[in-house]
């Protein structure tokens, strides 16, 4: 019976897994410490996931003698010399493993699918950006650093990649004082130096894998937000450090808090309903972050956090091989 | 593509050439032209045995699918590119308006900047 065993493990951390991403995206710890909590984040995601497939699999390929990953190759055997039932077990419980075989190979498949395809979609909607800008943006000595585009509207963004690019619109130029500008150039510097982008693919290819769970959606959306609060200490961090230097500057936390003010007072309010619905308060949230900023967590908890994440991840892979 | 952007017929090579500040050799300026074609920037035509190249959509269009990304009006957030702040909905836009102008007439009423 040990094949269930793993299989009721395998999947009672799933079930964990889930449960902790609903608790983890109504805590309000990661706010103050979003590193951490965009670990414990990723954890969660990769093991639920692999425990998901992996109670499927255990129960499909029904093996005294090895784990769930040397049951599968035996399996595979098996299937190769044309034999699908295991000895001495009845047409309905063949039929069983098979189906459990099935659902889970189904669900890695679907998985990697999803992530490939994110990837996919990421990669060309650069490279379009790419080409539109090399047709369309100019340098500006306002902006050192980043391509202006002429258009009236307020956009900051980059292009993360290999060759990044940081962007902005004459309508930010326009928008921000220099010092403002200077504190959104740092941030989105941070994200290209940190690759923050390839945090969030993996949750963005869950939320097209699983477009209607609210916990996924949720998920993502509070990565997101941790990225860019963590964004937003790293440009502070840099901007801190250059203004030691030049005496007399405000402190930077509040030019980009009156940044983020000013991009959101400006911002579109013909935006489709609904479709932004689940990103309200995103901007209020940094904000507030920025002005009081909350102290962050004691190291204890911080390598408490890292130390469970790891585990999580450990427990899992020792559930499949083993 | 200013060149072409800025005229009103299609342009051949040469005419491209005369049409650019620098002075660039003839093949430098097919290429580059040849390569908008490829990307579909550009559409061309026979004109006896030379091509004539036309932009095949306005400034202001690729500028408005730039931003269109940009601003993420799509609704669908991809993770192609950092955003400094996503789109607000209307609400909250009201409510940061409020914040803002709060926060700006405190700033002008004294020197308290460096408190908040």
């Amino acid at each position: 019976m040990r094949e269930l065993a793993d299989a009721t493990l395998l999947a009672a951390v799933a079930v964990g897994s889930v449960r902790g991403a609903s608790a983890l995206a109504g805590a309000s710890w990661p706010r103050r410490s979003p590193a951490t909590a965009i670990l414990l984040w990723q954890a969660l995601g990769l093991a639920g996931g692999m425990a998901a497939v992996g109670a499927f699999v255990a129960v499909g390929v029904n093996d005294e003698r090895t784990g769930v990953a040397g049951g599968l190759i035996t399996v595979a055997r098996r299937f190769a010399s044309g034999q699908l039932a295991n000895r001495g077990e009845g047409p309905l419980l063949t039929l069983l493993h098979i189906t459990c075989l099935a659902a889970g190979m189904t669900l890695l498949a679907v998985l990697w699918w999803m992530l490939v395809m994110a990837f996919a979609v990421v990669v060309q909607a650069r490279r379009r950006q790419r080409e539109l800008l090399t047709l369309l943006a100019y340098g500006d000595p306002k902006a050192p650093g980043a391509l202006v585009v002429d258009h009236p509207a307020a956009a900051a963004y980059c292009l993360p990649g290999i060759r990044s690019k940081i962007v902005v619109s004459v309508g930010t130029l326009d928008l921000l004082p220099p010092a403002e500008l200077a504190a959104v150039l740092a941030h989105e510097r941070a994200h290209v130096r940190a690759r923050h982008d390839l945090v969030l693919i993996p949750f963005s290819s869950l939320r097209r894998a699983f477009p209607r769970s609210g916990l996924i959606a949720r998920a993502h959306w509070t990565v997101a937000l941790l990225i860019e609060m963590m964004a937003d200490d790293h440009a502070l961090r840099t901007l801190v450090d250059r203004a030691l230097v030049e005496r007399g500057e405000p402190l930077p936390a509040r030019e980009l808090a009156m940044a983020l003010l000013r991009f959101g007072a400006a911002g579109p309010s013909c935006a489709p309903e609904g479709a932004l619905a689940v990103g309200g308060g995103e901007i209020t949230a940094r904000v507030n972050r920025l002005l009081e900023p909350p102290p962050p967590l004691p190291r204890a908890a911080q390598a408490g956090i890292i130390a469970a994440s790891a585990l999580l991840i450990a427990s899992v892979i020792l559930l499949l091989v083993i | 593509m200013e060149v072409l952007w800025q005229s009103d017929s299609a342009l051949t090579v040469r005419e491209v050439s005369n049409g650019l500040p620098q002075n660039l050799a003839h093949t430098t300026v097919m290429t580059v032209l040849d390569r908008l074609a490829k990307k579909s920037f550009a559409r061309r035509e026979r004109d006896g045995r030379a091509w004539r190249y036309r932009p095949a959509a306005t400034r202001e269009a690729y500028v408005a699918e730039l931003m269109l990304t940009a601003l993420d009006q799509t609704g669908d957030r991809t993770a192609a590119l950092a955003r400094f702040a996503q789109s607000v909905t209307g609400t909250e836009a009201e409510a940061l308006r409020t914040a803002l102008a709060r926060l700006e007439g405190h700033s002008s009423g004294g020197d308290t900047r460096n408190g908040l």
